[in-house]
């Protein structure tokens, strides 16, 4: 059975399927209990936890829970829209790896989790005011102070900023000085 | 004693006036005791660490230039190798064992990250370790080949051959 049968026949609805990979949108208050099922399912090692920023939209912040059978025959991606300010339930108590994974969503992307034993910075320092991979933190950084800790400045992107452009080909989508500064 | 052993310039070594005097200037002796023994603290923080391990192992063997002493404890150090990426995180930890360093004290920085932030044109990585201590030497590279560092050494060497080790013992301390 395809993963997105499998899907079909544990009754979930928004199942898309893209270049052999199966994505399932869940919704917030069904998405503890959907991940508890697909971990009994077979689907029992959790891959990766990340989150997306969709600056603009409403809600702002998706969810991104990546799983995988053991053998690594089948996997499945669960996405899970979030508002800004919404606290999501944690799923350390499902699976412990999600214990530091959810800790960087929090340090990168500011989504806190309900539940979760240490909610605190993974990567950042405690008492870091900003979540730099929201799309509206600036690619140079921003300035802060925290005596005798740690302070941030801002980078000088002179002749960058060093990036890829997507979508573009590959000659002109290489990391490269693009004039902005 | 004739005229000619009188014109020694150079602190040296000489059996025939072994056990009584060697005329130098104190400038110079102080260097060169000071040079030849320079104690690194190793700031290893990314992979220049790797190259810097490979420096004072024995393919290219920084002992070769009095530097082999590598001391993990700050106050037992001369010279701070910054080898690698300075994070924010990072930056305080890396001034406060500098400081921890008894005077004199010189600091390589060792690699691109070190010397500028690198490639690292970022909201997490500290752009040069310079805003934070004095540089000495800086060393290009990413990261330097052993090579590299012995030259960024001996470079370090000229410089302290050049002081005023007397005069600057004598002055206050200044603090910014």
């Amino acid at each position: 059975m395809s993963v997105a049968a499998e899907m079909k026949a544990l009754g979930l609805k928004e199942i898309s399927e893209f270049r052999g990979e199966t994505t399932v949108q869940i919704g917030l208050t069904s998405l503890n209990g959907l991940l508890k099922k697909l971990k009994d399912t077979g689907y029992d090692m959790l891959l990766d936890v990340s989150s997306l920023d969709h600056l603009g939209e409403e809600p702002r912040f998706e969810m991104v829970y990546e799983l995988a059978t053991l053998d690594d025959s089948k996997h499945v991606r669960v996405k899970c829209k979030v508002a800004e300010d919404i606290d999501v339930p944690t799923s350390v108590n499902i699976w412990k790896a999600a214990n530091w994974h959810e800790r960087e969503v929090y340090d990168m992307m500011g989504i806190k989790f309900s539940g979760h034993p240490q909610m605190e910075r993974i990567l950042m320092w405690e008492g870091y005011p900003y979540f730099p991979l929201r799309k509206d933190f600036p690619l140079a950084g921003k300035e802060s102070e925290m005596p005798e800790v740690a302070f941030s400045g801002v980078a000088p992107l002179e002749g960058g900023p060093f990036v890829t452009s997507p979508g573009s080909t590959r000659e002109s989508g290489e990391p490269r000085a693009r004039g902005e500064s | 004693m004739t005229e000619e052993n009188l014109t020694v310039s150079h602190a040296a070594y000489d059996s025939k006036i072994e056990g009584n005097i060697i005329i130098t200037r104190l400038d110079a002796a102080i260097n060169w005791m000071r040079k030849n023994s320079l104690w690194p603290m190793p700031m290893g923080l990314a992979c220049c660490a790797i190259e810097l391990m490979a420096t004072a192992s024995s393919r290219f063997d920084i002992s070769r230039f009095g530097s082999e002493v590598m001391r993990f404890s700050p106050r037992q150090a001369d010279v701070m190798i910054v080898a690698g990426t300075v994070t924010y995180k990072m930056a305080l930890a890396v001034k406060r064992i500098w400081d921890q360093m008894p005077e004199p004290k010189w600091c390589i920085a060792m690699g691109a990250c070190a010397s500028s932030g690198g490639m690292y044109r970022s909201y997490a990585v500290l752009q040069g370790i310079d805003q934070l201590i004095p540089v000495d030497v800086y060393i290009s590279g990413c990261p330097p080949r052993p090579e590299a560092l012995i030259e960024g050494l001996m470079k370090l060497q000229e410089k302290i051959e050049g002081e005023s080790s007397f005069l600057a013992q004598k002055q206050e301390p200044t603090h910014p």
